[in-house]
């Protein structure tokens, strides 16, 4: 197994009274993207800041490239490519100008015309940052984190506003970044962005990572391959018989809506059709999904993603 | 040099600064406007007549036959009233066995002097003849006139805003933008972001302070009797000293409204007590310490002191500790405080 780019232990982060980080672990390995990924305020980005030496740790160990912010910062600081949540940068600044002062801070790396081209700038290469949309602002800033040629790339939330186009647009930038070899750090509280683009993911709630693994192997370890959901509106169902229906592995209730998850879809479905049926309530929807991170996460803590 | 940090650095301040109009006119602009206005408005009217009032026929005629006096020949009611509104400043009112009475405001030195004249008038036109027969050689001095008073100042108020402008608006914006903590993220050397603000004051200097000097030279002839480079020294002196409280005053303040009101706080005293419109020894005496240490009053003291009487920098010794004082602590301070996110 090769030196890991990135590697926190037992990492712990207080402000005031609230616990951001509670003794988090993380591995990230070279040429991998690993996604951190879980609710707004489950410390993601108290984490990523500090792997990115902004925020100081209370305890715990972070391992950047096989260094450390104590002793290494400005060698560091020119290895790693850094794209902040919310960074607005200079309105009166064109986007060569902006790429060519990030540049100017860097040793070495790729001309601000070729990081333009990076992230397909090219068109809008003179154009005022007052004047681009979210998503060439978000790709801009992207440049922005790729002019050091950095060995490590952290993303804070990179497509959290965008419209869906926009958001696409991004993926295949980060999937050809990938293929380019490059390592890179995501957090994101989008379950298809995770599982879109990261070879490993960390679910991180309440500032620890409450697992870690492929998405696939996330996936298989809640035990089921499919989601189905139900409601009946404001009446009560009685669940027992359902619990205990062929293909069905489990049964929770979030804001009146009955989620059972099922190995098998073509038996779950009908015996949830037929109880209802026994029970007098009229189905006001259904539907059914193959399992997501997202009910990996709904499995593990109880609630939605996005409502957590 | 072209790829270099700190030039970055200070390409984007001028870039900042010159697509901004705003920025352009309240700095170099504005203050030549406001030096001109008054000018105008405050300059020394040769042979200057007092306007006054009479309300008889014969009080009128003996006022007209002196040159200094326009007499306006009103009734009662309409003297009062252009008394009050300030279209005279004085009224002759005939009293009892031929006595007169003025009436006038002596808090106000135009019409005290009227008042002087209007007797003079009165008791020559009676048929008064002076024991003493006295000659005037009139010398009009550049540098006794208001406008010789106001550039110096201007120059010191156009030190004081630019610094605070300059800097506070500029830092504080890119705070709350969060894109200083993006810099900090970056290898760029900390000292690097202050110093090109430091770079672009050296560089704005010539300009901030060359035109409202200038201006007044060539159009008012406002003498520079002091040393020119004792003169830039102390611009330069007086640029850092208020770029310093700039620094200090962004050095904490996440938002433009929470600066803007320090900012206010720390200029407003100055705009009032530092004699940049008329001069700071009018307040009472136990006061004058504080007024004279304050920074605004140092600069302007000194500006006046080497363009006017042509002062050299040995014996501005007091103002010159001001300003150092206040750059010391205010830097110091600055570093200490300063907030990179």
């Amino acid at each position: 197994m090769p030196p890991a780019a990135l590697r926190v232990s037992d990492l712990k982060k207080s402000y005031k009274d609230v616990q951001a980080v509670n003794g988090l672990d993380l591995e990230v390995f070279p040429g991998e993207c690993f996604g951190l990924l879980g609710p707004n305020g489950a410390g993601k980005t108290t984490t990523i800041e500090i792997c990115e030496g902004l925020t100081e740790p209370d305890s715990g160990v972070v391992e950047v490239l096989g260094l450390s912010w104590k002793t290494n910062a400005p060698e560091l600081r020119q290895r790693l490519g850094i794209q902040l949540q919310e960074t607005q940068l200079s309105d009166k600044l064109t986007v060569r100008e902006t790429v060519e002062l990030f540049r100017s801070f860097f040793r070495e790396g790729p001309t601000a015309e070729d990081a333009i081209a990076l992230v397909q700038l090219q068109e809008k290469r003179d154009a005022r940052v007052g004047n681009l949309s979210g998503g060439q602002k978000q790709r801009l800033a992207l440049s922005c984190a790729l002019v050091g040629n950095p060995d490590l790339l952290f993303l804070d939330e990179p497509t959290t506003g965008l419209d869906p186009q926009a958001r696409r647009q991004l993926w295949d930038l980060i999937i050809q970044f990938k293929k380019d070899g490059r390592t890179i750090v995501l957090t994101t509280h989008y379950m298809d962005e995770a599982q879109q683009l990261c070879e490993r993911v960390a679910i991180v709630d309440h500032g620890k990572a409450i697992a870690r693994g492929t998405p696939r192997e996330l996936i298989a370890s809640i035990g089921v391959q499919h989601v189905v959901e139900f409601s009946v509106g404001d009446q009560a169902v009685d669940l027992s018989h359902l619990e205990r229906a062929p293909g069905v592995r489990s049964v929770t209730t979030v804001d009146r809506t009955v989620q059972l998850q099922v190995t098998e879809l073509h038996s779950a479905v009908p015996a949830v059709l037929a109880e209802l049926n026994r029970q007098g309530l009229p189905l006001t929807q259904l539907s059914t999904h193959s399992a997501t991170l997202e009910d990996v996460f709904v499995s593990l803590t109880g609630r939605h993603l996005r409502d957590a | 040099m072209r790829n270099g940090a700190l030039f970055q650095l200070i390409l984007l301040r001028f870039r900042e600064f010159i697509r901004e109009p705003e920025a352009v006119f309240w700095n170099l602009a504005f203050p030549v406007l406001l030096a001109g206005g008054l000018g105008v408005a405050f300059r020394d009217q040769p042979a200057d007549v007092f306007h006054v009032a009479a309300v008889t026929q014969q009080l009128t005629q003996s006022l007209k036959q002196d040159k200094e006096l326009a007499v306006d020949e009103l009734s009662p009611e309409a003297a009062i009233t252009a008394l009050r509104t300030g279209k005279v400043v004085l009224i002759a009112e005939p009293s009892t066995n031929g006595a007169v009475t003025f009436r006038y405001d002596d808090t106000n030195p135009v019409a005290r002097n009227a008042r002087l004249i209007v007797d003079r008038a009165l008791q020559v036109a009676a048929g008064r003849t002076d024991p003493v027969t006295v000659s005037n050689t009139i010398l009009r001095e550049p540098g006794s006139r208001y406008i010789d008073f106001l550039v110096p100042g201007m120059v010191g108020l156009g030190l004081l805003n630019s610094g605070m402008w300059g800097l506070v608006f500029s830092i504080v914006d890119t705070r709350r933008r969060k894109l200083l903590k993006r810099l900090v993220a970056t290898p760029m050397p900390r000292h690097y972001y202050l110093l090109s603000f430091l770079w672009w004051r050296l560089i704005l200097l010539p300009l901030e302070v060359g035109i409202p000097i200038g201006f007044g030279v060539l159009l008012f002839g406002v003498p520079l009797r002091g040393s020119i480079i004792e003169l830039l020294l102390l611009c330069l002196l007086g640029a850092f000293t208020f770029g310093s409280m700039g620094l200090l005053i962004a050095s904490r303040a996440q938002t433009i409204e929470g600066a803007s009101g320090i900012m206010n706080i720390v200029q407003l005293p100055m705009w009032i007590v530092s004699g940049v419109f008329f001069s700071a020894d009018r307040f009472p005496a136990f006061v004058q310490p504080i007024v004279k240490a304050l920074p605004l009053t140092a600069i302007n003291d000194a500006l006046r002191a080497n363009m006017l009487q042509g002062a050299s920098l040995s014996q501005l010794v007091p103002q010159l500790t001001a300003l150092s004082v206040c750059l010391l602590v205010c830097f110091t301070l600055a570093l200490k405080l300063f907030r990179w996110r």
